[in-house]
């Protein structure tokens, strides 16, 4: 008796979490699937006839497409870029014991709590003075400043652990300890490779306020179009929402392969 | 780079370099070797990081107003620290903010240690697994765009949230445009986005209780809420202090979800402080101001790390 009740709240509570973290998304993407006099009947409609206009309205404004494209351009290329010096980095801090090591260490981590404001300003006005104004590599050096931490955070968890009896055997037959790096490290790392080039993505991929400050025109990235929407009295509500779901969309899939690390990656690992 | 050599000398004779030298307690590698790994990161580091906050650190001595290039950016020394000091305006926005933390972090705490015990439970463990992994949903969910759902979740004519209250008799209204509705409103999509973040963090805690201990608290007494004080709670306090630093320091940068949502109104009703400080430097365009703002922030900023570090990262060497 007493159990089957315990049993009936418990599983009642987990459906009310589900539908608790569900129901904005849910909202979000039937939105975009209702036409206009769904979207603005009140109360607001729960059973509807879908429609794609909204997606077809979206892929076809070059606007929203480029902004696509910006992201992804951007976001890739700061993912790349993080990996390939937040790697090393990491290497050195996994196994290497060296003065000042625990600064640099906390250093790294310090950046996760920076407000991006407080670079914004500084980097608008010496962006505006080299003439790096809206163009992707002012953000993708930007994005650097909380990617590169995390990257070094996750890679250098990932390499501590990997059997140092490897390394050894490698320097033996005379590996230098770059070959032991690429030949080793690089290999036996790539889980932890993956999931700091995931969440690299995700941040790169989300961010609004750097992006709405450093760029104009040509390199508006897809938080930023999807806000711009948001003047005039008509809200073309259907393509905010057609536009946010494809933004969303690929970071919730990236987030799911790496939902067994979220922890680790947003709390820089203090909590396992 | 001539290392290949060290490297076999040091590992082919690691009796015969006995102690001391250049790597005592770790032959195999010369005294440069981690530089050279570590040097394309730091500096990158250093450049796009430090270089900008040392240019805003003079910036906000300057009287930096870039839509009167003609006045040029004379040196003011502390007056803008001054103005800012005694700027009623950016001492609400601080208050705001605090208050908006003071908001939140119950709710999330609340709700993220009951849904960590609920996800701890054993047995349905489909459902279990469903619900855990819908936690990451919000937390990957892009800020804007969570300010975007909020708009429409919340607005005053055709919004979800008014049918809501209105199936529990309360007369619907417009959220955005009362102070009170949007500050409740934001929380509410804060309280929705970091809730997983403190699940998925006591859930962490949770498990790290051995498993004998529980088992042997779970036949000594029936009463769960002796169990949550005497057994579990210690195991959740690490997450806890984490849970309260990370989320000051968010809501310290919270910005583009409340930008969309309110853009700080109506009025200064949900102006959080780098709201307010973007507003200063990038619609009034007064740098310098801003600039002395930013500073503040980032010693605030400074300080809650240090904490962090010196109150979660003890045990690593």
């Amino acid at each position: 008796m007493q159990t089957t009740l315990g049993r009936t709240l418990h599983a009642l509570g987990l459906t009310l979490v589900i539908l608790f973290t569900m129901f904005p998304f849910y909202w979000m993407v039937t939105s975009s699937l209702k036409d206009q006099s769904d979207l603005l009947a009140s109360p607001p409609v729960w059973l509807f006839v879908p429609t794609l206009e909204h997606y077809g309205e979206i892929f076809a404004d070059q606007k929203v497409v480029n902004a696509v494209i910006n992201s992804l351009i951007v976001s890739v290329s700061t993912t790349a870029l993080a990996v390939l010096l937040g790697a090393p980095a990491a290497y050195a801090l996994a196994r290497f014991e060296f003065r000042g090591k625990q600064d640099l260490w906390f250093w790294f981590i310090s950046n996760r709590m920076i407000s991006p404001i407080v670079l914004a300003l500084p980097v608008y006005l010496l962006a505006l003075q080299v003439k790096l104004l809206d163009t992707h590599l002012v953000l993708i050096l930007i994005y650097l400043t909380f990617n590169l931490p995390i990257v070094v955070w996750i890679c250098t968890d990932q390499f501590r652990s990997i059997p140092k009896e490897l390394e050894q055997a490698a320097r033996l037959d005379g590996a230098n300890q770059w070959i032991i790096f690429r030949k080793i490290y690089v290999p036996l790392g790539i889980p932890g490779i993956a999931v700091s080039a995931i969440f690299s993505f995700i941040f790169s991929w989300n961010e609004l306020l750097y992006a709405l400050v450093l760029t104009r025109r040509t390199v508006q990235t897809a938080p930023v179009i999807a806000t711009s929407f948001m003047s005039g009295y008509e809200l073309p509500w259907g393509k905010i929402m057609a536009t946010g779901t494809v933004i969303v969309l690929p970071v919730i899939i990236f987030a799911l392969l790496v939902s067994k690390h979220m922890v680790r990656g947003l709390t820089m690992g203090a909590t396992k | 780079m001539p290392s290949g050599a060290e490297a076999t000398r040091d590992g082919t004779l690691p009796a015969a370099v006995p102690s001391g030298g250049r790597a005592r307690s770790n032959p195999g590698y010369r005294r440069w070797t981690p530089f050279w790994f570590l040097a394309p990161a730091v500096f990158v580091l250093l450049a796009i990081g430090i270089y900008p906050t040392l240019f805003a650190l003079v910036t906000s001595f300057r009287q930096y107003n870039i839509t009167r290039p003609r006045d040029g950016f004379p040196f003011v020394g502390l007056d803008n620290y001054l103005n800012v000091l005694t700027d009623s305006t950016f001492w609400a926005t601080l208050g705001l903010t605090a208050r908006f933390f003071m908001t939140v972090i119950p709710f999330q705490l609340a709700l993220g240690v009951l849904i960590a015990l609920m996800l701890h439970r054993p047995g349905l463990g489909m459902l279990r697994a469903l619900a855990r992994v819908s936690l990451v949903v919000p937390l990957a969910t892009t800020y804007a765009v969570v300010g975007l759902v909020g708009r429409l979740i919340f607005n005053g004519d055709f919004g979800v949230a008014n049918q809501l209250i209105e199936a529990f008799g309360i007369p619907g209204f417009d959220w955005l445009g009362s102070p009170t509705g949007a500050f409740i409103a934001i929380a509410v999509m804060d309280i929705w986005q970091w809730t997983p973040f403190c699940a998925l963090i006591f859930l962490a805690g949770l498990s790290m209780v051995p498993v004998e201990i529980e088992e042997a608290a779970r036949l000594e007494t029936p009463s769960k809420l002796a169990m949550l004080r005497y057994v579990q709670l210690p195991y959740l306090l690490p997450g806890l202090t984490a849970v309260l630093i990370l989320r000051s320091a968010d809501v310290l940068k919270l910005f583009d979800m409340v930008f969309v949502m309110t853009r700080g109104g109506p009025g200064s009703a949900t102006d959080l402080v780098s709201v307010y400080i973007q507003r200063v430097g990038f619609r009034v365009f007064d740098m310098g101001l801003a600039s002395a703002q930013a500073i503040l922030l980032l010693i605030m900023t400074i300080v809650l790390s240090r904490l962090y570090i010196r109150l979660l990262y003890r045990e690593i060497e």
